[in-house]
C-alpha cells in the first residue's frame, strides 16, 4: 500500500475512533479543516509512527509545518528511508 | 539577559483591586470575547452581580458558561469576596459541588452551570444585579484570595491559593502599553490563561478571548481583526496554528509560549513564520505560584541561572527544580499542608537535566504527564485499566509526542493465558467510556512484568 493510502486509511480510523466526523478528503484539504483536532491530530502522527516506523515531525529539519493534506504526505514521502 | 520581568509595583499592604487596576489604566482597552468587543472601563465601571452579601467573610466560587463571563465576573468580585475559587472548563458539576462542600462555599455564579443538580446547604446563586446598573460598586473591603486547581493524583481536585500580588509580580508591565493587543489560544479559566489575562488588564492592552470549539481559522479571523500584537499559547496551540495558512496574516509584535515544555524546532517555526518578532517562553507552575521568563530564543535556560542571586533563586535537588521567591505565599488550601521547605524552596516537581550550559526540563517527577497543557495523574487512568477483568497490572506513562508534547501510553501485565486483542478493545473501551479523550491511552503495550522500586512502588521516573 502506498504512503498516502495509509495516511488516508489511518485519518479515518482516529476518527472513527474518536467520534469525529470527515469532510471528504483531498490534496488541498487544509489539515486544519479535515476534522481532526489537535489532539486526534497527534494520535494520527503516533500511530503513523507505529505503522511506518518514522516520525518525520520529530526529525525534520524543515521548520515548515504541513498545512494541507498534500503537504502532509509529501513531508512522510520525504522523511521515508529510502 | 536579564533573568526576570521587573516586579509590578504593588505594595503588598495597599491593595488596589482588579477593577481599578482596569478603571485606572483601561484607556480605551477592550475585551473581544464574540465579535465587536466591550469596553474595558466600562466593565470596570458597572456592577453585573448583586454584590449584597459579599464580604470578606464570603468564599465564590466561580464556574461560568465561557470566558467572557468569567472575567466579568473576576472584575466584578475581586476586592469583595474573601475567596474566589476559580474552576477551569474541565471541572465536572458533581466535582464542583464537591468542592463547595469540603471548601465551605457560600455562593456560587453562574449555577446554572451545574445542569440542574441542588447546592448543597448554605450555598447560594449569585445572581445578576437588578435595579440600576450604573451604581457604584461598594467600596473594596478585602485583599481576595484566589484559589486555582491543580492536578492530583486521586479524583478529588486540590486546590492552591493565590494572592493577586503572587499571580502577577513576575508579569512585566509592557512598556508603551497603549495599542497592545493580547491573544490567547489559552482558556483564561486555567492557570497560563489567567496570567495572560492579568498581564492584559494591569498592563493598560485589550484582550482577545478564545471560544472553546471555535475552529482555528474563526479564531485567527477574529485575532486579525482586533489587531492582535502580542500572542500566547502553549507549544501544542501554536504546532497547531503553524499548520494554518491564515496566520502568516496575523501582525504581531510578540510571541509568547508557556504551559509545556517547549522544544526548539517550534520555536525555530515561529522564527521561520514571523521573521523578526521576538519569541519569549515562560516557566510557570501552580503551585510554585512564581515564573521566569527565557528571551534568547531557545529552548531550556541557562544552567548558569542555577544557584545565582536573584528576585527568584533556583536549586535542583534530587534532579527537580526548585524555586525560591519573596512572593511565592502559596499552600494548599484546606488540609493540603504547605509547600514549602525550611530554607522557603518550593519543589516545581519539574525534573531537569543539564546538557552542556544549558537546563532543559525533562517532565515530571510524579509522572504526571502534559497533554497538550492538560495534566493527566496516572494512577487515575492506571485505576481504570486495572478495573477490566483480566488485567493483573499496568502502568501508565508519556509516550513523546512533536505535537502535545505527551500522549498517555500503557504499559499492561495481563492474566496468563488471556487473548491480548480482546483484552486490548476491553481496556480502550472501558477507558474511552470513563476518560476524557486526552487520557485515553494512545498505545497500550503488554509487557511480562513491571519494574518496581527499593520500596515496592511502581518504577515511574524512568518511565
Amino acid at each position: 500500500m502506498d504512503l498516502h493510502q495509509i495516511i488516508m486509511d489511518e485519518i479515518g480510523s482516529v476518527a472513527k475512533e474518536q467520534g469525529k466526523v470527515l469532510k471528504p478528503l483531498a490534496d488541498a484539504t487544509l489539515l486544519a479543516d479535515c476534522g481532526l483536532d489537535s489532539l486526534g491530530f497527534a494520535i494520527l502522527v503516533a500511530n503513523l509512527e507505529d505503522k511506518l516506523g518514522f516520525d518525520p515531525f520529530a526529525t525534520a529539519d524543515d521548520v515548515r509545518f504541513p498545512q494541507s493534506l498534500g503537504e502532509l504526505v509529501a513531508f512522510y514521502s520525504a522523511a521515508a528511508p529510502a | 539577559m536579564p533573568m526576570h520581568a521587573p516586579a509590578l509595583d504593588v505594595t503588598p499592604d495597599l491593595r488596589v483591586t482588579l477593577a481599578q487596576r482596569v478603571a485606572a489604566r483601561a484607556g480605551g482597552a477592550r475585551l473581544f470575547a464574540a465579535d465587536a468587543g466591550l469596553d474595558l472601563a466600562e466593565i470596570a465601571a458597572t456592577r453585573h452581580l448583586a454584590l449584597e452579601g459579599i464580604t470578606s467573610a464570603s468564599t465564590v466560587m466561580l464556574r461560568t458558561r465561557d470566558q467572557h463571563d468569567f472575567v466579568v465576573a473576576l472584575i466584578n468580585l475581586d476586592g469583595h469576596a474573601g475567596r474566589l475559587i476559580l474552576c477551569p472548563p474541565d471541572i465536572g458539576a458533581a466535582s464542583a459541588v464537591q468542592v463547595m462542600v469540603d471548601h465551605g462555599v457560600t455562593h456560587v455564579y453562574d449555577e446554572a452551570t451545574l445542569e440542574g443538580l441542588a447546592l448543597p446547604a448554605g450555598v447560594r446563586a449569585l445572581a445578576p444585579a437588578t435595579g440600576s446598573r450604573r451604581v457604584a460598586r461598594p467600596a473594596p473591603g478585602c485583599d481576595t484570595q484566589w484559589l486555582m486547581f491543580t492536578s492530583g493524583t486521586s479524583g478529588t481536585p486540590k486546590l492552591v491559593a493565590h494572592g493577586f500580588a503572587g499571580l502577577t509580580w513576575a508579569i512585566a508591565p509592557v512598556a508603551a502599553s497603549a495599542g497592545v493587543v493580547w491573544g490567547t489560544f489559552y482558556d483564561v479559566r486555567r492557570y497560563g490563561g489567567l496570567q495572560m489575562l492579568l498581564r492584559a488588564l494591569t498592563g493598560g492592552g485589550s484582550m482577545v478571548l478564545s471560544q472553546s470549539g471555535e475552529p482555528m481559522a474563526a479564531f485567527i479571523a477574529r485575532l486579525s481583526a482586533a489587531g492582535v500584537t502580542h500572542l500566547a499559547g502553549t507549544p501544542s496551540h501554536w504546532r497547531q496554528a503553524l499548520m494554518h495558512p491564515d496566520l502568516t496574516r496575523l501582525k504581531p509584535r510578540y510571541l509568547r509560549l508557556s504551559g509545556e515544555v517547549v522544544d526548539q524546532p517550534v520555536l525555530d517555526a515561529l522564527k521561520a513564520a514571523f521573521p523578526g518578532v521576538p519569541v519569549g517562553h515562560a516557566f510557570a507552575s501552580t503551585e510554585a505560584g512564581v515564573a521566569f521568563e527565557v528571551n534568547d530564543g531557545l529552548a531550556g535556560f541557562p544552567a548558569s541561572w542555577i544557584g545565582a542571586p536573584g528576585k527568584v533563586e533556583m536549586r535542583v535537588l534530587h534532579g527537580t527544580l526548585h524555586l525560591r521567591s519573596a512572593r511565592t505565599a502559596s499552600a494548599y488550601a484546606g488540609a493540603g499542608g504547605v509547600l514549602h521547605d525550611a530554607e522557603g524552596f518550593v519543589d516545581t516537581g519539574d525534573l531537569v537535566e543539564q546538557r552542556g550550559e544549558r537546563m532543559y526540563f525533562v517532565g515530571r517527577a510524579s509522572g504526571v504527564i502534559n497533554v497538550g497543557g492538560l495534566k493527566v495523574a496516572p494512577e487515575e487512568v492506571e485505576a481504570v485499566i486495572n478495573s477490566v477483568a483480566r488485567v493483573r497490572q499496568s502502568r501508565v506513562r508519556a509516550r513523546k509526542s512533536p505535537l502535545t508534547g505527551a500522549l498517555v501510553a500503557a504499559d499492561v501485565v495481563a492474566v496468563a493465558g488471556s487473548d491480548e486483542a480482546a483484552l486490548r478493545a476491553d481496556i480502550l473501551s472501558t477507558c474511552r467510556a470513563i476518560l476524557p479523550r486526552h487520557k485515553v491511552p494512545v498505545s497500550l503495550t503488554f509487557v511480562a512484568e513491571l519494574p518496581m522500586t527499593a520500596g515496592g512502588k511502581l518504577e515511574r521516573r524512568h518511565a
